[in-house]
């Protein structure tokens, strides 16, 4: 049994075609995966339940076309002993030339000569940083796909609100390597702004305070009418929570004497400094506890004020492009709504403290400051795919009635469900009834009701030139189309053959509000009836497809196979079943199908094994072995 | 009959309703469409209409218009984990046979 979210009013989707959209967080650092399940925007986690997926990849070899990689946690536990083939922070690279990145890089970047995109010279061969980011993409649309319990429909990527144009469409070209439609880029401070409900409330101007791992980033958003605009953006791209780490790795080494500690030590000690930043900021004091190289422990503690005053150097750095800012958006710290916190490093209450008082504000910190930007992601993802309801999309219209078509028997098959928000394309298969069927009616009606006679027919047309083949062997794709000013067309085409045909109809057309609603009324006072009435009308349907297929099968086959007697009584039979299925008894029709089909099974078998035989005739027996 | 919810599918229900901060049912309903006939609608409620039948379970509101509770009374809603993947599931005594994966059906 599926699994089913719950939507907003009137946003549940057909069986199948659930919309579901992701927001990415695709970091310098690390990336993150969020969706909304049932209104509530989360970050999804992996079997092991990270939410963080490191933006690390690790290149194993070349498969075909794809190549082998380790990507997260996995790649970065490797990283130490194999690190030319193991890519961090490729982000730094997306959308940049050779010489934007040859300084700061250990890795082999090579370009070809036909190419301005340098490569990454791996184990793998040479990978562009396009190529890198689209197996991060690939692990967190697999994870997307994993927890959701199907494909999805788009996602919405951020990108740091100073990328340039070249940048973000590295980044798209990354997206759709990786099999995503992206329905958006937006830019990292919007989606946190968004995370908050900032762009739901009152217009005005938001600061986005970013403090990742290796960077730091200010924003200074401005929101009118929905929309945010970017006033100012600064930063420091190498200012982050690792230089928190070192500050205290520092402290240690001085407080323990150590003078040049090897690789190994020196992590450790960058591991308990981590530690120790974690505690403090929850508790007054943190033990540090680490084993030297000559087999001595050393433990001390770290107090809460100790670790302030090592860091506030940095932090009162970070306040230094807040004021160039504010001076390039030209507002005053009063001017400030909101202050977004971002970016592990916020959890330090220093920081927040520090941040609060120099823009005046208390920082909104409820939304984990990892996850803040994939989870506004997520809700723009949502937004986008169309899972809101009719209030959260104001400037949308949408379909007052049910718009579908008629098949066999008379029945209506919707298409596009009412309150569907529009522009909208909806297409559904359908197949032929008969054999040698070369042309379809297609008959397009409006209504809620389960009989076409109770609906509004709106428009008919013909699709000619299907190919003749055995009833249900056509592939007719029925595509409705509802345009942003309320416009449907509707075509048909024949899937095999490519034949097309199509028409346009303005389907709100003479309808008042009043007969909307009684067209409304009448599909539930009429709900038993028109059950049974659809009943009735799929066993007549039934009825007369059996009756086609025997008397066809009769046609080809009854003289030679059957007896005269035998013929006759089938004869019989079938116009006792067209007699029965005139009436409104669906019961007896149906027991007179069953009837039916056992009268006629000696006669399918022997049909089938007249055409084993006709198959089998003339070949070898060691031929059929093979 | 009735529409009732396990105490799991009531407890993630209050949340969801919590966390969206407005309307207080759920509506269960179903639509004709899909590759076994229906499929179901599984929704939050901001209105009730008055051909609406109200039924109450463990503290939720439940909504269902008079059409589909002809197909899903005596429904149990419930909530469950496949892998990664978590949801609601209906276990419906009317349905006969449904698709491969079950969100579509027939009665």
């Amino acid at each position: 049994m599926a699994l089913l979210q719950i939507s907003e009013p009137g946003q549940t989707t057909a069986p199948h075609q659930h919309k579901l959209a992701v927001g990415i967080d695709l970091g310098t650092t690390n990336s993150l995966v969020a969706s909304l399940k049932s209104g509530l925007a989360e970050t999804i986690a992996d079997e092991d339940g990270h939410h963080l997926l490191p933006s690390v990849v690790q290149f194993l070899g070349k498969n075909d076309d794809s190549y082998q990689t380790d990507v997260g946690h996995q790649a970065q536990q490797n990283a130490a002993n194999d690190s030319l083939n193991t890519i961090f922070s490729v982000k730094r690279y997306m959308g940049r030339g050779l010489e934007d990145i040859k300084k700061h890089s250990i890795y082999n970047f090579v370009t070809e000569k036909d190419s301005a995109v340098p490569r990454i010279r791996t184990i793998a061969g040479d990978v562009s940083a396009i190529e890198v980011s689209a197996e991060i993409l690939k692990k967190l649309k697999q994870r997307a796909v994993d927890a959701l319990g199907g494909d999805l429909t788009g996602a919405v990527i951020t990108v740091p609100a100073y990328f340039d144009d070249a940048q973000r469409q590295a980044t798209k070209d990354a997206a759709k390597l990786a099999g995503l439609n992206v329905l958006r880029l937006i830019n990292e401070p919007t989606a946190a702004a968004v995370a908050y409900g900032l762009d739901s409330g009152s217009e005005g101007i938001h600061v986005i305070y970013d403090l990742g791992g290796g960077t730091f980033d200010i924003s200074i958003l401005k929101l009118t009418k929905g929309v945010f605009e970017v006033l100012a953006t600064a930063g420091d791209s190498a200012l982050g929570g690792d230089d928190l780490d070192h500050a205290i790795t520092d402290w240690i080494l001085a407080e323990a004497q150590i003078n040049d500690p090897d690789a190994a030590l020196l992590r450790t000690i960058l591991d308990a400094a981590r530690q120790a930043k974690e505690t403090l900021s929850e508790q007054d004091s943190a033990t540090l506890t680490i084993e030297l190289a000559n087999g001595n422990i050393w433990q001390n503690e770290l107090s809460l004020s100790q670790f302030e005053k090592l860091i506030k150097p940095l932090i009162r750095k970070t306040l230094v492009p807040c004021r160039r800012t504010l001076r390039d958006a030209n507002i005053e710290a009063d001017d400030i709504q909101d202050v977004v916190m971002v970016g592990g490093s916020t959890r330090v209450p220093l920081v927040r403290q520090m941040v609060g008082e120099f823009f005046a504000t208390e920082p909104l910190v409820n939304i984990d400051p990892d996850k803040v930007v994939a989870i506004g992601a997520a809700r723009q993802a949502d937004v986008l795919v169309g899972n809101k309801s009719d209030e959260d999309m104001l400037l949308l219209d949408v379909t007052p009635l049910s718009l579908g078509l008629e098949t066999m028997g008379g029945l209506a098959e919707k298409v596009i469900h009412r309150n569907t928000t529009i522009p909208v394309a909806r297409a559904q298969d359908f197949t032929t009834f008969k054999d040698g069927q070369t042309a379809m009616a297609i008959h397009v009606v409006q209504g809620e009701r389960e009989l076409i006679s109770d609906c509004r027919s709106l428009a008919r047309f013909e699709l000619r030139g299907i190919p003749p083949m055995v009833a249900g062997a056509a592939r007719i794709r029925v595509t409705f189309q509802i345009d942003a000013d309320g416009l449907l067309s509707v075509s048909a085409k024949e899937e095999t053959s490519g034949v097309e045909s199509r028409i346009q109809v303005k389907p709100s057309y003479g309808l008042s509000d009043g007969e909307i609603e009684s067209m409304l009324k009448d599909s539930f006072s009429y709900a038993q009836d028109d059950i049974d009435a659809r009943k009735l009308r799929e066993e007549q349907v039934e009825a007369e497809r059996v009756v086609e297929a025997l008397q066809a099968a009769l046609l080809e086959d009854g003289e030679a196979l059957l007896s005269a007697e035998e013929q006759a009584a089938i004869r019989q039979a079938i116009d006792e079943l067209i007699e029965i299925s005139k009436g409104s008894e669906q019961r007896a029709i149906k027991l007179k199908i069953e009837s039916v089909d056992k009268i006629t099974a000696e006669f399918a078998q022997r049909r089938m094994d007249a055409s084993i035989n006709k198959t089998l005739a003339g070949q070898k027996v060691n031929e059929l072995n093979q | 009959m009735a529409i009732t919810l396990t105490d799991a599918a009531a407890e993630h229900v209050v949340r969801f309703i919590d966390n969206r901060g407005k309307g207080e049912a759920l509506r269960l309903g179903v639509k004709t469409n899909g590759c076994s006939g229906m499929g179901y609608v599984l929704e939050f409620a901001d209105t009730v209409d008055e051909d609406d039948k109200v039924f109450e379970d463990k503290g939720v509101k439940i909504i269902v218009d008079p059409k589909s509770l002809l197909y899903i009374d005596g429904t149990e809603l419930d909530y469950g984990r496949e892998g990664l993947n978590e949801g609601f599931k209906f276990n419906n005594p009317n349905v006969k046979d449904a698709c491969g994966c079950g969100e579509s059906f027939n009665v």
